[in-house]
């Protein structure tokens, strides 16, 4: 049942690649994917300069749930609230979510969350919560993802440090992809953002 | 296989982790499928393995390809073990791995319930958070009931990063174990107070939203949460506030007048537009449920429109759409404030983005008045003309329509007008609609009396055209208004001009190619046509021109005959058999009009679509009780078949042969009368549902008055609406200058004023615009004796329904929440023990995984 307040978040690149699929409601894996591409396909009919609020009506939920979206550069973020959920709120929330990565990953880009979707997952939950709103506050996000990072570090990481130095080694191979998400520029669009902590 | 084992050493298996598995996808864009199931296999292996870091890799590859639509559940004994692991690192993982794929169906989770409660009492705080986390996305029934306690417990941990979690947590934990939420309550209204702003925050996050649900058990913590709402800085927990205010009002009148000042005064001040935006929607809230108390809350109202305004005419467009939104919300309770900003609206039309669009028909729609539909619609029409895509193009329609019936009719003075309206819409090809352009068609004709004539001289053309027919091929919907224009020409054929000639283009060849349920209905419209066509001629004495139209009939009939769909088949044999014995008839000379238009005598009412719900059951009726004993089974079926068969032919047989007298057929049509008015099924007439109010009250007492029609009917070409609203202006303004006469022999001086008047329509008052003509809206027969509403609105399915608790009663003994002591205590020495109590309600699969783990 909607018992969520946010129900869904979904990160997708220009083309409708998942980069980040969240649900705080039971879907079979088969229905995420064709959320996500129906989605993708409601948000990419939509010009970047027009609202950022779209009526999911019978996608997820129901009538009640709205699809709240901010597109920077290659990537999209989808957030599926219900109407308990201030929409401006929400908007700014997916700024601070994105801010936070940038901080996070020193100068975000796509690569980044295709490469370590496990470590964009680890920062969403300290935003979000089973579909709540857990924190807002940028400063409390990073302090808390630093300190389980050293923590990890503490514990040598998943991996062997010469597998580490292999996929080093490896990523020189990469075609080159352009940074994306350009923070420089996220200020324009929301221009409460610094009221609001 | 002998070379896996080879590559199985630990370092090889390291080798592939979670940008490895990426960067190979990436690699095999061809064949991606066969890739991936290759990985998937070497996955499989790795979680055979014993070392906990070798699987944890391998969960956390899963993952990974579960976003990619891959279902991972079958390892979900596997990321139980990651999850148990002892290191943070891995624990995470496992948790977030659960997360994903985790759910009530899950048979292995019940295995989780002690692992749990075990993180949750780490003194780690991460380890803590982390299942706190996975657990607030897969808790069910039995988890919340096992762990309620130890979750209210951490409400109070030292660490603030525990306790907003906990606090955050304790929804879900409501949702599922409805018990705990009295016992839990009061420490969490004591988290409202918390020092921590995160935490504060969390506990007003989770009251809101159970008192969102169930309002009237919050009511007596509104001082408190007044007390947070002039105290706080924080914008998140004021918008949650303020909104729940919004929910508290209408239970609470009083509170509303205590909001409203500490709310405009926030309105002037913040300047985060997120936070007015909801203060705004509050007072709207308030003023609602106010509506009669204060006599000066229109300043109130002022000020939001103001604010609104403000919105809307912003360049962000989110905040253009917000505006359009709380805007509609205040239409409703103060419609006159928001006409004011008429043009605005007009102007979003325009906009390029479709969403502000939708929110500004939605506004108009509350807009229309009688003085200014004609001028909206036209807008609306222009706008049709424009539409690219379908969907919006559809949503136009159904909103020119929505616009125009509301409140049955109220706002049309021209049903000419609108009747033209609705023939210049049927140019939209490819519309899902053509239903509802039909419906109203036939609802306006039925109902409204005095404009039939024109209504059927508009169907007629539209029969004649031969576009709609044309085009129908192509599964279009518009070819619906046929059925309604087929209808209405039939059932109303005295008002025909030419009736031969509409019958001729009904019976075109063409018709065939339309669905058969329109089909049928020309069938059978056709024979109506028929009828008046014989009883004119046979008055006007030519018994020649009667033949040639049966002999038309006779003709053309069997096309339908051949039909694919068994109603036109049917109907259409029916049919050419009576048109045969009418032809020996009238071979005999014998006068048969008279006869043949008895079949269709009788004047049909529209009944209300609730009419047949609403019949009392008559006292003394039970209608479970059986009429006749049910046969037993033993008996054989035999002979039945035979039966039906023969009774149904003789049936048949007499209504082929309409030889009755007069008193025959008077007692028929009364009869007929009688059954038309106890059918309510009789007109499948289904107008929007809209608001309708059916006992308007007088419009018994309204005269019909004959339309003195100032165009010609036949209206050669396409209709245009523009024709009428030219029409309705001139008329409007004679109708002024009639009052301005009146007037001026009272006062000549106010000459000015006039002459501003009469330049706009705006500053004219609706009362003005007096109908072109009295119609006679027919109002929905209802059964005697309807019973009132009978609607129940509650869904016994609402889960919330279940959170509809009493909290300020004092807590029983008996409510404490379920506390496992001795386990608790012995958990970390012997892990194996632990899940000993849930394998007896554990299906079978999971226990032969399990005694792996305990070899372990």
């Amino acid at each position: 049942w909607p018992a969520k307040m946010i129900q869904a978040i979904l990160v997708f690149n220009n083309h409708g690649k998942p980069r980040l699929v969240r649900f705080y409601q039971r879907f079979p894996e088969e229905i995420q994917q064709q959320i996500v591409r129906e989605t993708f396909h409601l948000v990419l009919k939509q010009d970047d300069n027009i609202c950022n609020f779209l009526e999911g009506g019978s996608l997820i939920g129901g009538s009640d749930y709205k699809l709240i979206y901010r597109h920077y550069a290659t990537l999209y973020f989808v957030f599926c609230v219900d109407s308990s959920e201030s929409e401006l709120g929400i908007l700014d929330l997916i700024q601070v979510f994105v801010e936070t990565l940038d901080k996070c990953f020193e100068n975000v880009c796509e690569l980044d969350l295709i490469f370590h979707m496990d470590k964009v997952h680890y920062i969403l939950q300290e935003v979000v919560m089973g579909g709540m709103v857990l924190e807002t506050n940028m400063n409390e996000i990073v302090a808390q993802i630093e300190a389980q990072n050293r923590l990890e570090k503490s514990e040598g990481g998943l991996s062997a440090a010469p597998a580490r130095a292999v996929s080093a080694v490896k990523n020189i191979n990469l075609p080159e992809i352009p940074r994306n998400i350009n923070i420089g520029d996220l200020n324009i669009k929301v221009p409460n953002l610094s009221q609001f902590v | 296989m002998a070379l896996k084992m080879v590559k199985g050493s630990i370092d090889r298996m390291f080798d592939k982790n979670l940008q490895d598995l990426v960067r190979g996808i990436r690699n095999h864009k061809e064949d991606e499928a066969k890739y991936i199931s290759q990985c998937i296999d070497e996955i499989k292996q790795e979680l055979k393995q014993d070392n906990i870091a070798v699987k944890a890799n391998a969960v956390c590859k899963l993952t990974y390809l579960q976003m990619l639509g891959y279902d991972i559940s079958w390892a979900a004994f596997n990321i139980i073990e990651v999850m148990s692991a002892s290191k943070f690192t891995f624990k995470r993982i496992g948790y977030l791995a659960a997360s994903q794929c985790f759910h009530e169906g899950t048979d292995v989770i019940m295995l989780t319930t002690n692992q749990i409660r075990k993180d949750l009492s780490s003194p780690s705080q991460y380890d803590t958070g982390v299942a706190l986390t996975g657990l607030s996305c897969f808790v069910t029934p039995d988890l919340a009931r096992d762990l309620a306690n130890d979750i209210m417990t951490l409400m109070s941990h030292t660490k603030p990063y525990i306790r907003k979690k906990a606090v955050l947590i304790m929804y879900k934990v409501f949702l599922k174990y409805p018990e705990s939420l009295r016992p839990a309550f009061p420490r969490l209204k004591e988290k409202l107070e918390d020092p921590d702003p995160g935490v504060q925050s969390a506990a007003v996050n989770v009251i809101c939203e159970l008192a969102r649900r169930n309002p009237k058990n919050y009511l007596s913590l509104a001082p408190l949460f007044f007390k947070l709402m002039t105290s706080s800085t924080n914008n998140w927990v004021l918008i949650k506030i303020i909104k729940l205010f919004g929910a508290l009002t209408p239970l609470e009148p009083r509170l509303g007048k205590k909001l409203i000042e500490p709310l405009t005064n926030l309105i002037h001040s913040t300047s985060a537009m997120s936070l007015l935006y909801e203060c705004v929607n509050t007072v709207i809230a308030v003023l609602i449920s106010l509506s009669s108390g204060m006599p000066n809350h229109s300043a109130s109202i002022q000020l939001c429109v103001q604010k609104l305004r403000i919105l809307i005419e912003d360049s962000d467009q989110n905040l253009k759409y917000l505006g359009l939104l709380a805007m509609s919300k205040i239409l409703r309770t103060h419609p006159k404030s928001v006409q004011a900003h008429k043009d605005l609206v007009l102007q979003c039309l325009d906009d390029k983005d479709e969403s502000i669009r939708l929110r500004a028909l939605d506004l108009l729609y509350g807009m229309v008045s009688k003085k200014n539909l004609v001028e909206i619609v036209k807008k609306l029409m222009s706008h049709v003309d424009k539409a690219e895509g379908t969907t919006y193009r559809d949503e136009l329609l159904t909103k020119i329509i929505d616009i125009c019936s509301q409140c049955n009719y109220q706002h049309i003075t021209n049903f000419q007008w609108y009747i033209s309206v609705l023939v210049e819409l049927t140019r939209l090809e490819g519309t899902r609609h053509g239903h509802l352009i039909a419906a109203q068609m036939l609802d306006v004709a039925i109902r409204v009396k005095a404009i039939r004539k024109f209504a059927v001289s508009q169907m007629s053309a539209l029969l004649d055209r031969a576009h709609l027919v044309a085009s129908s091929t192509q599964r279009n919907g518009i070819c619906e208004v046929l059925y309604a224009a087929a209808w209405i020409c039939g059932e109303f054929s005295e008002h025909l001009q030419e009736p031969q000639q509409t019958l001729e283009a009904m019976l075109r060849p063409k018709v065939t190619t339309l669905p058969g349920h329109i089909q049928a209905v020309y069938v059978q419209n056709v024979v109506k046509l028929y009828a008046a066509i014989l009883q004119q001629k046979e008055q006007a004495a030519e018994p020649e021109a009667a033949q040639d139209v049966t002999q038309l009939m006779v003709e053309r009939l069997p096309q339908f005959v051949q039909s694919a769909d068994l109603e036109v088949q049917e109907r259409a044999s029916c049919i050419l058999q009576l048109v045969k014995h009418i032809q020996k008839l009238q071979a005999k000379d014998v006068p048969v009009a008279e006869e043949v238009s008895a079949l269709f005598a009788g004047e049909l009412n529209p009944v209300a679509p609730k009419a047949q719900k609403k019949v009392p059951v008559p006292e003394g009726l039970d209608l479970d009780a059986w009429i006749n004993e049910p046969p037993s089974d033993s008996e054989s079926e035999d002979e039945k078949p035979k039966a039906i068969f023969h009774e149904e032919e003789q049936r048949h047989v007499k209504q082929r042969q309409p030889e009755a007298d007069e008193e025959e057929l008077a007692r028929r049509r009364e009869a007929r009368k009688q059954e038309q008015a106890n059918n309510p099924f009789y007109i499948k007439s289904s107008p929007s549902p809209q608001k309708r109010y059916q006992d308007l009250p007088g419009v018994e007492h309204i005269p019909v008055v004959q339309i003195d029609l100032s165009v010609p009917l036949k209206v050669p070409g396409m209709p245009a609406s523009d024709q009428y609203v030219k029409l309705e202006e001139e008329r409007r303004q004679r109708q002024r200058l009639e009052k301005d006469r009146k007037k001026k022999k009272k006062k000549d001086k106010e000459r000015k004023g006039r002459a501003r008047r009469r330049g706009s329509l705006l500053s004219e008052s609706d009362e003005d615009v007096a109908p072109a003509q009295q119609v006679d809206i027919v109002t929905e027969e209802m059964p005697e004796n309807a019973l009132p509403s009978d609607e129940d609105d509650k869904d016994p399915n609402d889960p919330y329904r279940a959170l509809d608790i009493d909290l300020d009663r004092p807590l029983a003994d008996s409510e404490k929440l379920p506390v496992q002591k001795h386990r608790n205590a012995d958990t970390s020495k012997s892990p194996e023990k632990e899940h000993v109590p849930v394998t007896e309600k554990k299906p079978k699969k999971p226990k032969k995984k399990e005694k792996k783990l305990r070899e372990k």
